[in-house]
Protein backbone atom coordinates (compact mmCIF):
# COMPACT_ATOMS: atom_id res chain seq x y z
CA UNK A 1 0.00 0.00 0.00
CA UNK A 2 3.16 2.02 -0.13
CA UNK A 3 2.29 3.34 -3.67
CA UNK A 4 -0.51 4.30 -2.53
CA UNK A 5 0.19 6.51 0.33
CA UNK A 6 3.42 8.18 -0.92
CA UNK A 7 1.06 9.15 -4.22
CA UNK A 8 -2.22 10.28 -1.83
CA UNK A 9 -1.38 14.25 -3.39
CA UNK A 10 -1.85 12.97 -6.76
CA UNK A 11 -4.90 10.48 -5.47
CA UNK A 12 -6.46 13.85 -4.11
CA UNK A 13 -5.81 16.14 -7.51
CA UNK A 14 -7.44 12.63 -9.47
CA UNK A 15 -10.63 12.78 -6.71
CA UNK A 16 -10.96 16.48 -7.31
CA UNK A 17 -10.52 16.33 -11.32
CA UNK A 18 -13.33 13.71 -11.09
CA UNK A 19 -15.57 15.92 -8.97
CA UNK A 20 -15.29 18.77 -10.78
CA UNK A 21 -16.04 16.45 -13.74
CA UNK A 22 -19.27 15.28 -12.61
CA UNK A 23 -20.44 18.32 -11.28
CA UNK A 24 -19.98 20.34 -14.70
CA UNK A 25 -21.38 18.13 -16.53
CA UNK A 26 -24.62 16.92 -14.23
CA UNK A 27 -25.05 20.70 -14.22
CA UNK A 28 -25.58 21.16 -17.92
CA UNK A 29 -27.08 17.49 -18.32
CA UNK A 30 -29.75 18.79 -15.70
CA UNK A 31 -30.80 22.02 -18.13
CA UNK A 32 -30.49 20.06 -21.69
CA UNK A 33 -32.24 16.93 -19.39
CA UNK A 34 -35.18 19.98 -18.33
CA UNK A 35 -35.07 20.81 -22.20
CA UNK A 36 -35.44 17.63 -23.67
CA UNK A 37 -38.78 16.62 -21.29
CA UNK A 38 -39.86 19.83 -22.16
CA UNK A 39 -39.82 19.43 -26.05
CA UNK A 40 -40.99 15.81 -25.67
CA UNK A 41 -44.13 17.25 -23.51
CA UNK A 42 -44.75 20.24 -25.32
CA UNK A 43 -47.98 20.76 -28.04
CA UNK A 44 -45.49 21.26 -30.99
CA UNK A 45 -45.08 18.20 -32.71
CA UNK A 46 -41.45 19.38 -34.43
CA UNK A 47 -40.00 19.96 -30.92
CA UNK A 48 -41.40 16.72 -29.68
CA UNK A 49 -39.93 14.29 -32.72
CA UNK A 50 -36.68 16.76 -32.15
CA UNK A 51 -36.55 15.59 -28.21
CA UNK A 52 -37.62 11.63 -28.84
CA UNK A 53 -34.64 12.06 -31.49
CA UNK A 54 -32.10 13.30 -29.01
CA UNK A 55 -33.34 11.21 -26.51
CA UNK A 56 -33.27 7.89 -28.09
CA UNK A 57 -30.37 8.48 -30.63
CA UNK A 58 -27.65 9.80 -27.80
CA UNK A 59 -28.92 7.30 -25.03
CA UNK A 60 -28.75 4.29 -27.25
CA UNK A 61 -25.47 5.37 -28.37
CA UNK A 62 -22.28 3.72 -25.98
CA UNK A 63 -20.65 6.52 -24.08
CA UNK A 64 -17.19 5.02 -25.79
CA UNK A 65 -18.54 5.78 -29.09
CA UNK A 66 -19.63 8.88 -28.13
CA UNK A 67 -16.37 10.03 -26.85
CA UNK A 68 -14.48 8.98 -30.85
CA UNK A 69 -17.16 10.65 -32.42
CA UNK A 70 -16.75 13.66 -30.64
CA UNK A 71 -12.95 13.76 -30.17
CA UNK A 72 -11.77 11.66 -32.77
CA UNK A 73 -14.69 12.42 -35.33
CA UNK A 74 -15.36 16.21 -34.99
CA UNK A 75 -12.39 17.62 -35.56
CA UNK A 76 -12.72 16.47 -38.96
CA UNK A 77 -15.38 19.01 -39.47
CA UNK A 78 -13.03 21.62 -37.97
CA UNK A 79 -14.82 21.48 -34.46
CA UNK A 80 -12.09 21.49 -32.06
CA UNK A 81 -12.19 21.61 -28.14
CA UNK A 82 -9.65 21.19 -25.43
CA UNK A 83 -10.46 17.36 -24.34
CA UNK A 84 -11.33 18.87 -20.88
CA UNK A 85 -14.05 20.88 -23.11
CA UNK A 86 -15.31 17.92 -24.97
CA UNK A 87 -15.24 15.88 -21.92
CA UNK A 88 -17.87 17.56 -20.48
CA UNK A 89 -19.65 17.75 -23.85
CA UNK A 90 -19.73 14.34 -23.97
CA UNK A 91 -20.56 13.16 -20.52
CA UNK A 92 -23.56 16.32 -20.14
CA UNK A 93 -24.89 15.50 -23.31
CA UNK A 94 -25.08 11.51 -22.73
CA UNK A 95 -26.38 12.19 -18.90
CA UNK A 96 -29.07 14.43 -20.38
CA UNK A 97 -31.02 11.83 -22.02
CA UNK A 98 -31.22 10.41 -18.93
CA UNK A 99 -32.18 13.20 -16.81
CA UNK A 100 -34.84 13.72 -19.81
CA UNK A 101 -36.61 10.73 -19.55
CA UNK A 102 -36.79 10.89 -15.60
CA UNK A 103 -38.22 14.07 -15.42
CA UNK A 104 -40.52 13.12 -18.40
CA UNK A 105 -41.39 10.13 -16.16
CA UNK A 106 -41.49 11.90 -12.84
CA UNK A 107 -44.19 14.66 -14.36
CA UNK A 108 -46.46 11.70 -16.23
CA UNK A 109 -46.19 10.05 -12.56
CA UNK A 110 -48.05 12.98 -11.15
CA UNK A 111 -51.92 11.78 -11.60
CA UNK A 112 -53.97 13.51 -13.83
CA UNK A 113 -56.90 14.62 -11.81
CA UNK A 114 -54.48 16.74 -10.24
CA UNK A 115 -53.63 18.86 -13.14
CA UNK A 116 -57.33 19.17 -13.69
CA UNK A 117 -57.89 20.35 -10.23
CA UNK A 118 -55.36 22.94 -10.81
CA UNK A 119 -56.98 24.51 -14.21
CA UNK A 120 -59.97 24.30 -12.61
CA UNK A 121 -59.29 26.03 -9.40
CA UNK A 122 -58.35 28.89 -12.48
CA UNK A 123 -54.45 28.49 -11.72
CA UNK A 124 -52.38 29.62 -14.56
CA UNK A 125 -49.89 27.40 -16.00
CA UNK A 126 -46.65 28.49 -13.98
CA UNK A 127 -49.26 28.18 -11.31
CA UNK A 128 -49.71 24.45 -12.13
CA UNK A 129 -46.47 23.79 -12.68
CA UNK A 130 -44.47 25.07 -9.43
CA UNK A 131 -47.63 25.02 -7.32
CA UNK A 132 -48.91 21.53 -8.14
CA UNK A 133 -47.44 18.99 -10.43
CA UNK A 134 -43.41 19.53 -9.68
CA UNK A 135 -43.61 19.10 -5.76
CA UNK A 136 -45.24 16.10 -6.68
CA UNK A 137 -43.23 15.25 -9.36
CA UNK A 138 -40.06 15.79 -7.39
CA UNK A 139 -40.35 13.10 -5.39
CA UNK A 140 -40.75 10.13 -7.48
CA UNK A 141 -37.64 12.23 -9.04
CA UNK A 142 -35.33 12.45 -6.56
CA UNK A 143 -33.97 8.66 -6.26
CA UNK A 144 -33.65 7.98 -10.43
CA UNK A 145 -31.82 11.35 -10.53
CA UNK A 146 -29.47 10.18 -7.61
CA UNK A 147 -28.67 6.89 -9.49
CA UNK A 148 -27.45 8.93 -12.77
CA UNK A 149 -25.62 11.27 -10.58
CA UNK A 150 -23.53 8.24 -9.01
CA UNK A 151 -23.84 6.78 -12.85
CA UNK A 152 -21.59 9.66 -13.72
CA UNK A 153 -19.01 9.76 -11.55
CA UNK A 154 -18.29 6.20 -12.76
CA UNK A 155 -18.88 7.27 -16.57
CA UNK A 156 -16.69 10.25 -16.11
CA UNK A 157 -13.56 7.53 -15.39
CA UNK A 158 -14.34 7.32 -19.36
CA UNK A 159 -12.62 10.62 -20.02
CA UNK A 160 -9.30 8.87 -19.42
CA UNK A 161 -9.46 7.79 -23.16
CA UNK A 162 -9.18 11.76 -24.76
CA UNK A 163 -6.34 12.10 -21.34
CA UNK A 164 -8.61 13.94 -19.57
CA UNK A 165 -7.45 14.41 -15.89
CA UNK A 166 -9.76 12.39 -13.26
CA UNK A 167 -9.11 9.75 -11.47
CA UNK A 168 -9.06 7.18 -13.80
CA UNK A 169 -6.21 8.57 -15.37
CA UNK A 170 -4.37 8.95 -12.29
CA UNK A 171 -4.28 5.28 -11.93
CA UNK A 172 -3.28 5.18 -15.24
CA UNK A 173 -0.21 7.39 -15.08
CA UNK A 174 0.78 6.07 -11.18
CA UNK A 175 0.63 2.32 -12.99
CA UNK A 176 2.56 3.36 -16.15
CA UNK A 177 5.45 4.84 -13.54
CA UNK A 178 5.38 2.53 -10.62
CA UNK A 179 4.20 -1.15 -12.21
CA UNK A 180 2.20 -1.76 -8.95
CA UNK A 181 -1.06 -3.04 -10.32
CA UNK A 182 -2.82 -4.23 -7.60
CA UNK A 183 -2.05 -1.43 -5.02
CA UNK A 184 -2.55 1.55 -7.47
CA UNK A 185 -5.70 0.32 -8.79
CA UNK A 186 -7.43 -1.22 -5.47
CA UNK A 187 -6.43 2.81 -4.07
CA UNK A 188 -8.43 3.83 -6.71
CA UNK A 189 -11.54 1.49 -6.27
CA UNK A 190 -10.93 3.05 -3.00
CA UNK A 191 -11.35 6.92 -3.77
CA UNK A 192 -14.37 6.08 -6.01
CA UNK A 193 -15.92 5.03 -3.28
CA UNK A 194 -15.24 7.34 -0.89
CA UNK A 195 -17.13 9.67 -4.13
CA UNK A 196 -20.21 6.70 -4.58
CA UNK A 197 -20.91 5.74 -1.45
CA UNK A 198 -21.40 8.79 0.29
CA UNK A 199 -23.57 10.45 -3.02
CA UNK A 200 -25.51 7.67 -2.41
CA UNK A 201 -26.24 8.35 1.49
CA UNK A 202 -27.03 11.63 0.65
CA UNK A 203 -29.53 10.50 -2.14
CA UNK A 204 -30.93 7.99 0.59
CA UNK A 205 -31.18 11.52 2.89
CA UNK A 206 -32.68 13.89 0.03
CA UNK A 207 -35.07 10.81 -0.42
CA UNK A 208 -36.65 10.49 2.65
CA UNK A 209 -36.69 13.89 3.03
CA UNK A 210 -38.71 14.73 0.25
CA UNK A 211 -40.64 11.99 1.43
CA UNK A 212 -44.56 11.99 2.23
CA UNK A 213 -46.10 9.55 4.49
CA UNK A 214 -49.33 8.53 3.03
CA UNK B 1 -48.73 12.84 -26.63
CA UNK B 2 -48.99 16.04 -24.58
CA UNK B 3 -48.37 15.41 -20.59
CA UNK B 4 -52.20 14.89 -19.61
CA UNK B 5 -51.05 16.73 -16.50
CA UNK B 6 -50.09 19.53 -17.50
CA UNK B 7 -52.66 20.79 -19.80
CA UNK B 8 -55.80 19.79 -21.81
CA UNK B 9 -56.44 19.54 -25.32
CA UNK B 10 -55.85 22.55 -27.20
CA UNK B 11 -58.41 25.05 -28.06
CA UNK B 12 -58.54 27.07 -31.39
CA UNK B 13 -56.44 29.72 -30.24
CA UNK B 14 -54.06 26.82 -28.90
CA UNK B 15 -53.90 24.88 -31.90
CA UNK B 16 -53.27 28.12 -34.27
CA UNK B 17 -50.59 28.66 -31.82
CA UNK B 18 -49.30 25.12 -31.28
CA UNK B 19 -48.87 25.50 -35.27
CA UNK B 20 -47.10 28.22 -35.41
CA UNK B 21 -44.83 27.50 -33.61
CA UNK B 22 -44.95 24.13 -34.92
CA UNK B 23 -43.27 25.77 -38.83
CA UNK B 24 -40.61 28.11 -36.81
CA UNK B 25 -39.28 24.42 -34.85
CA UNK B 26 -39.49 23.46 -37.94
CA UNK B 27 -37.71 26.33 -39.57
CA UNK B 28 -34.97 26.41 -37.13
CA UNK B 29 -34.66 22.19 -36.94
CA UNK B 30 -33.98 22.72 -41.03
CA UNK B 31 -31.67 25.10 -41.17
CA UNK B 32 -29.61 23.12 -38.49
CA UNK B 33 -29.55 20.37 -40.37
CA UNK B 34 -28.53 22.40 -43.39
CA UNK B 35 -25.45 23.82 -41.12
CA UNK B 36 -24.77 20.19 -40.46
CA UNK B 37 -24.69 19.09 -43.81
CA UNK B 38 -22.93 22.43 -45.08
CA UNK B 39 -20.30 21.75 -42.45
CA UNK B 40 -19.78 17.98 -43.42
CA UNK B 41 -19.31 18.62 -47.39
CA UNK B 42 -17.59 21.55 -46.88
CA UNK B 43 -14.94 19.63 -44.79
CA UNK B 44 -14.94 17.10 -47.78
CA UNK B 45 -16.78 14.83 -45.19
CA UNK B 46 -19.56 13.54 -47.61
CA UNK B 47 -16.39 12.31 -50.65
CA UNK B 48 -17.78 8.84 -51.76
CA UNK B 49 -14.09 8.02 -50.89
CA UNK B 50 -14.45 7.89 -47.27
CA UNK B 51 -17.94 6.32 -47.07
CA UNK B 52 -17.56 3.84 -50.08
CA UNK B 53 -14.79 0.76 -48.06
CA UNK B 54 -18.42 0.34 -46.21
CA UNK B 55 -19.45 -0.98 -49.50
CA UNK B 56 -16.65 -3.56 -49.67
CA UNK B 57 -17.43 -6.76 -48.74
CA UNK B 58 -13.77 -7.33 -47.31
CA UNK B 59 -14.34 -4.35 -45.05
CA UNK B 60 -17.61 -5.32 -44.07
CA UNK B 61 -16.33 -9.31 -42.96
CA UNK B 62 -14.05 -7.28 -40.47
CA UNK B 63 -16.59 -5.19 -38.88
CA UNK B 64 -18.98 -7.73 -38.87
CA UNK B 65 -16.39 -10.18 -37.03
CA UNK B 66 -16.01 -7.71 -34.82
CA UNK B 67 -20.07 -7.60 -34.25
CA UNK B 68 -19.91 -11.41 -33.44
CA UNK B 69 -16.69 -10.63 -31.08
CA UNK B 70 -19.25 -8.38 -29.54
CA UNK B 71 -21.68 -10.79 -29.30
CA UNK B 72 -20.18 -13.30 -27.65
CA UNK B 73 -18.74 -11.39 -25.33
CA UNK B 74 -22.00 -9.82 -24.50
CA UNK B 75 -23.86 -13.59 -23.90
CA UNK B 76 -21.04 -14.77 -21.97
CA UNK B 77 -20.90 -11.71 -19.73
CA UNK B 78 -24.89 -11.93 -19.71
CA UNK B 79 -24.90 -15.55 -18.25
CA UNK B 80 -22.19 -14.95 -16.03
CA UNK B 81 -23.93 -12.16 -14.51
CA UNK B 82 -27.14 -13.38 -14.08
CA UNK B 83 -25.68 -16.39 -12.22
CA UNK B 84 -23.37 -14.75 -10.22
CA UNK B 85 -26.00 -11.88 -9.49
CA UNK B 86 -28.59 -14.48 -8.45
CA UNK B 87 -26.28 -16.19 -6.15
CA UNK B 88 -25.55 -12.66 -4.58
CA UNK B 89 -29.36 -12.05 -4.40
CA UNK B 90 -29.73 -15.27 -2.67
CA UNK B 91 -26.64 -15.03 -0.21
CA UNK B 92 -27.94 -11.42 1.07
CA UNK B 93 -31.46 -12.72 1.92
CA UNK B 94 -30.30 -16.00 3.35
CA UNK B 95 -30.89 -16.49 6.89
CA UNK B 96 -27.36 -18.40 7.76
CA UNK B 97 -26.52 -16.93 11.22
CA UNK B 98 -23.43 -18.14 14.07
CA UNK B 99 -23.21 -16.90 17.43
CA UNK B 100 -19.87 -15.41 17.99
CA UNK B 101 -18.34 -14.75 21.59
CA UNK B 102 -16.93 -11.47 21.96
CA UNK B 103 -15.23 -10.44 24.83
CA UNK B 104 -16.76 -7.14 26.31
CA UNK B 105 -14.13 -4.01 25.87
CA UNK B 106 -12.38 -3.05 29.45
CA UNK B 107 -13.47 -0.03 30.09
CA UNK B 108 -17.12 -1.24 30.39
CA UNK B 109 -17.74 -2.33 33.72
CA UNK B 110 -21.32 -2.14 33.34
CA UNK B 111 -21.46 -5.90 32.42
CA UNK B 112 -20.98 -8.51 34.80
CA UNK B 113 -19.86 -10.91 31.38
CA UNK B 114 -16.49 -11.11 30.51
CA UNK B 115 -17.54 -11.70 26.94
CA UNK B 116 -21.30 -11.42 25.01
CA UNK B 117 -22.57 -13.30 22.23
CA UNK B 118 -23.04 -11.62 18.95
CA UNK B 119 -25.18 -12.94 16.03
CA UNK B 120 -23.29 -12.05 12.23
CA UNK B 121 -24.57 -13.32 9.29
CA UNK B 122 -21.32 -13.95 6.94
CA UNK B 123 -22.73 -14.52 3.72
CA UNK B 124 -24.85 -11.58 4.29
CA UNK B 125 -21.87 -9.92 5.04
CA UNK B 126 -19.73 -11.53 2.08
CA UNK B 127 -22.41 -10.53 -0.35
CA UNK B 128 -23.14 -7.07 0.96
CA UNK B 129 -19.32 -6.54 0.70
CA UNK B 130 -19.16 -7.93 -3.12
CA UNK B 131 -22.45 -6.02 -3.89
CA UNK B 132 -21.71 -2.64 -2.57
CA UNK B 133 -17.48 -2.72 -3.82
CA UNK B 134 -18.55 -3.44 -7.68
CA UNK B 135 -21.05 -1.09 -7.76
CA UNK B 136 -19.38 1.61 -6.27
CA UNK B 137 -16.69 1.49 -8.80
CA UNK B 138 -15.98 2.29 -12.70
CA UNK B 139 -16.45 -0.33 -14.58
CA UNK B 140 -13.59 1.14 -17.16
CA UNK B 141 -11.70 0.47 -13.82
CA UNK B 142 -12.47 -3.11 -13.76
CA UNK B 143 -12.12 -4.12 -17.28
CA UNK B 144 -8.80 -2.14 -17.12
CA UNK B 145 -7.49 -3.81 -14.11
CA UNK B 146 -8.49 -7.19 -15.08
CA UNK B 147 -6.62 -6.52 -19.01
CA UNK B 148 -3.19 -5.27 -17.53
CA UNK B 149 -3.44 -5.97 -13.66
CA UNK B 150 -4.42 -9.74 -13.57
CA UNK B 151 -1.80 -10.79 -15.97
CA UNK B 152 1.34 -9.45 -14.13
CA UNK B 153 -0.21 -10.67 -10.60
CA UNK B 154 0.00 -14.14 -12.34
CA UNK B 155 -3.48 -14.53 -13.26
CA UNK B 156 -3.04 -14.99 -17.03
CA UNK B 157 -5.93 -14.04 -18.94
CA UNK B 158 -6.53 -12.86 -22.42
CA UNK B 159 -8.12 -9.79 -23.60
CA UNK B 160 -11.70 -11.55 -24.14
CA UNK B 161 -11.32 -13.25 -20.72
CA UNK B 162 -10.26 -10.01 -19.08
CA UNK B 163 -13.42 -7.64 -20.96
CA UNK B 164 -15.63 -10.68 -20.12
CA UNK B 165 -15.16 -10.46 -16.61
CA UNK B 166 -14.58 -6.82 -15.63
CA UNK B 167 -18.56 -6.76 -17.01
CA UNK B 168 -19.38 -9.56 -14.82
CA UNK B 169 -18.11 -8.62 -11.45
CA UNK B 170 -19.73 -5.11 -12.37
CA UNK B 171 -23.08 -6.44 -13.57
CA UNK B 172 -23.33 -8.94 -11.58
CA UNK B 173 -23.39 -6.42 -7.98
CA UNK B 174 -26.13 -4.33 -10.06
CA UNK B 175 -28.47 -7.42 -11.32
CA UNK B 176 -27.52 -8.90 -7.54
CA UNK B 177 -29.50 -5.26 -6.11
CA UNK B 178 -32.45 -5.55 -8.91
CA UNK B 179 -33.47 -10.07 -7.64
CA UNK B 180 -32.92 -9.21 -3.98
CA UNK B 181 -35.04 -5.50 -4.62
CA UNK B 182 -37.59 -8.30 -6.70
CA UNK B 183 -37.97 -10.67 -4.26
CA UNK B 184 -38.37 -7.93 -1.16
CA UNK B 185 -40.71 -6.41 -3.27
CA UNK B 186 -42.88 -9.11 -2.61
CA UNK B 187 -45.38 -8.81 -0.30
CA UNK B 188 -44.37 -10.65 3.43
CA UNK B 189 -47.52 -12.80 3.58
CA UNK B 190 -46.64 -14.81 0.58
CA UNK B 191 -43.79 -16.18 1.90
CA UNK B 192 -45.44 -16.78 5.34
CA UNK B 193 -48.27 -18.46 3.50
CA UNK B 194 -46.09 -20.60 2.03
CA UNK B 195 -44.34 -21.64 5.12
CA UNK B 196 -47.60 -21.95 6.85
CA UNK B 197 -49.11 -24.61 4.23
CA UNK B 198 -45.74 -26.79 5.21
CA UNK B 199 -43.12 -25.62 2.26
CA UNK B 200 -39.51 -25.27 3.40
CA UNK B 201 -37.34 -22.34 3.13
CA UNK B 202 -36.72 -23.72 -1.00
CA UNK B 203 -39.66 -24.76 -2.26
CA UNK B 204 -41.01 -22.34 -0.73
CA UNK B 205 -38.69 -19.81 -2.62
CA UNK B 206 -38.93 -22.47 -5.71
CA UNK B 207 -42.77 -22.30 -5.82
CA UNK B 208 -44.02 -19.18 -4.46
CA UNK B 209 -41.45 -16.26 -4.54
CA UNK B 210 -39.09 -16.55 -6.91
CA UNK B 211 -41.96 -17.05 -10.12
CA UNK B 212 -43.78 -13.76 -8.89
CA UNK B 213 -40.66 -11.98 -8.03
CA UNK B 214 -39.07 -12.59 -11.76
CA UNK B 215 -42.26 -11.12 -13.36
CA UNK B 216 -41.42 -8.21 -11.39
CA UNK B 217 -38.01 -8.06 -12.38
CA UNK B 218 -37.93 -8.81 -15.81
CA UNK B 219 -38.58 -5.40 -17.61
CA UNK B 220 -35.37 -4.09 -15.06
CA UNK B 221 -33.24 -7.31 -16.31
CA UNK B 222 -33.22 -6.41 -19.96
CA UNK B 223 -32.59 -3.12 -19.38
CA UNK B 224 -29.91 -3.82 -17.63
CA UNK B 225 -28.64 -6.44 -19.88
CA UNK B 226 -28.76 -3.63 -22.62
CA UNK B 227 -26.64 -1.34 -20.89
CA UNK B 228 -24.40 -4.42 -20.83
CA UNK B 229 -24.74 -4.90 -24.67
CA UNK B 230 -23.84 -0.78 -25.27
CA UNK B 231 -20.55 -0.80 -22.65
CA UNK B 232 -18.89 -3.96 -24.23
CA UNK B 233 -17.83 -1.59 -26.58
CA UNK B 234 -15.51 -0.79 -23.66
CA UNK B 235 -13.35 -3.29 -25.03
CA UNK B 236 -11.83 -0.77 -26.92
CA UNK B 237 -9.87 0.77 -23.64
CA UNK B 238 -8.04 -2.37 -23.50
CA UNK B 239 -7.59 -3.10 -27.55
CA UNK B 240 -10.21 -5.94 -27.93
CA UNK B 241 -11.22 -6.11 -31.16
CA UNK B 242 -14.99 -6.14 -30.34
CA UNK B 243 -16.89 -4.10 -32.94
CA UNK B 244 -16.06 -0.54 -31.93
CA UNK B 245 -12.19 -1.48 -31.92
CA UNK B 246 -12.56 -2.82 -35.23
CA UNK B 247 -14.60 0.57 -36.58
CA UNK B 248 -11.43 2.49 -35.11
CA UNK B 249 -9.16 -0.57 -37.01
CA UNK B 250 -10.83 0.37 -40.60
CA UNK B 251 -10.71 4.22 -40.03
CA UNK B 252 -7.66 4.19 -39.39
CA UNK B 253 -6.64 2.25 -42.80
CA UNK B 254 -8.76 4.27 -44.64
CA UNK B 255 -8.48 7.16 -42.79
CA UNK B 256 -11.73 7.77 -42.48
CA UNK B 257 -12.06 8.33 -38.65
CA UNK B 258 -16.01 10.12 -39.10
CA UNK B 259 -17.99 7.85 -41.12
CA UNK B 260 -16.33 5.27 -39.18
CA UNK B 261 -17.33 6.64 -36.34
CA UNK B 262 -20.90 7.28 -37.40
CA UNK B 263 -21.63 4.11 -38.63
CA UNK B 264 -20.25 2.65 -34.84
CA UNK B 265 -23.09 5.16 -33.94
CA UNK B 266 -25.50 4.20 -36.19
CA UNK B 267 -25.17 0.43 -35.75
CA UNK B 268 -25.46 0.55 -31.45
CA UNK B 269 -28.37 2.63 -32.05
CA UNK B 270 -30.16 0.04 -34.11
CA UNK B 271 -29.26 -2.81 -31.53
CA UNK B 272 -30.02 -0.82 -28.33
CA UNK B 273 -32.82 1.07 -29.42
CA UNK B 274 -34.61 -2.20 -30.70
CA UNK B 275 -33.63 -4.07 -27.47
CA UNK B 276 -34.99 -1.21 -24.97
CA UNK B 277 -38.49 -1.35 -27.11
CA UNK B 278 -38.70 -5.25 -26.23
CA UNK B 279 -37.97 -3.98 -22.35
CA UNK B 280 -40.78 -1.25 -22.84
CA UNK B 281 -43.53 -3.70 -24.49
CA UNK B 282 -42.28 -6.16 -21.57
CA UNK B 283 -43.01 -3.59 -18.71
CA UNK B 284 -46.40 -2.49 -20.05
CA UNK B 285 -47.62 -5.76 -20.78
CA UNK B 286 -46.78 -6.85 -17.12
CA UNK B 287 -47.97 -4.06 -15.83
CA UNK B 288 -51.51 -4.91 -17.41
CA UNK B 289 -51.50 -8.05 -16.81
CA UNK B 290 -50.46 -8.20 -13.25
CA UNK B 291 -51.42 -4.60 -11.89
CA UNK B 292 -48.20 -4.43 -10.51
CA UNK B 293 -45.20 -1.90 -11.05
CA UNK B 294 -41.45 -3.13 -11.73
CA UNK B 295 -39.01 -2.36 -8.92
CA UNK B 296 -36.67 0.47 -8.46
CA UNK B 297 -33.13 -0.23 -8.20
CA UNK B 298 -30.75 2.55 -7.74
CA UNK B 299 -27.47 1.96 -9.02
CA UNK B 300 -27.64 2.50 -12.97
CA UNK B 301 -29.07 4.88 -14.88
CA UNK B 302 -31.43 2.58 -17.52
CA UNK B 303 -33.21 1.29 -14.38
CA UNK B 304 -33.45 4.34 -12.71
CA UNK B 305 -35.62 5.60 -15.79
CA UNK B 306 -37.63 2.07 -15.93
CA UNK B 307 -38.09 2.74 -12.64
CA UNK B 308 -39.42 5.77 -12.86
CA UNK B 309 -41.67 5.00 -15.80
CA UNK B 310 -43.73 2.58 -14.10
CA UNK B 311 -44.09 5.20 -11.11
CA UNK B 312 -44.64 2.84 -8.52
CA UNK B 313 -44.35 3.56 -5.02
CA UNK B 314 -43.59 0.14 -4.12
CA UNK B 315 -41.46 -1.09 -1.37
CA UNK B 316 -38.16 -3.29 -1.62
CA UNK B 317 -36.02 -0.20 -3.33
CA UNK B 318 -32.82 -0.98 -2.88
CA UNK B 319 -31.59 2.81 -2.07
Amino acid sequence: MGVVLDNLDQFLTGMRATVVLTLASFAIAAVLGLLAAGFRVSPVPPLRVAGAFYVNIVRNTPLAVLFVLFYFGLTKVGLVYEPFVTAIIVLSLYTGTFVAETVRAGINSVARGQGEAARSLGMTFPQLLTVVVLPQAVRTVVQPLGSIFIALIKNSALATIISVSNLGKTADALVTQTAEYVPIYLGTAVAYLLLTLPSGQAVGWLERKVAIRR
Amino acid sequence: MTAPVLADALGPRGRRQARIASVVALLAIGALVVVAFGRLSGRGQLEARLWEPFTQWSVLKFLLGGLANTAKVAALAMTGALVVGALMALARLSALSIMLAVPVPKGRTDSFLSRVRVRVFPLRALAGAYVEFFRGVPLYLLIVFCAFGLPPSGIDVSLFQALVLGLVLYNSAILGEVFRAGILSLDRGQSEAAFAVGLGYWPAMRLVVIPQAVRRMVPAIVSQLVTLLKDTSLGVVITYEEFLRRTQISAEFFDNILPGAIVAAAVYIVINYSLSQVARRLEVRQRRRYQAGSIQVSGVEDLAVVGAQAGSQMGGSAA
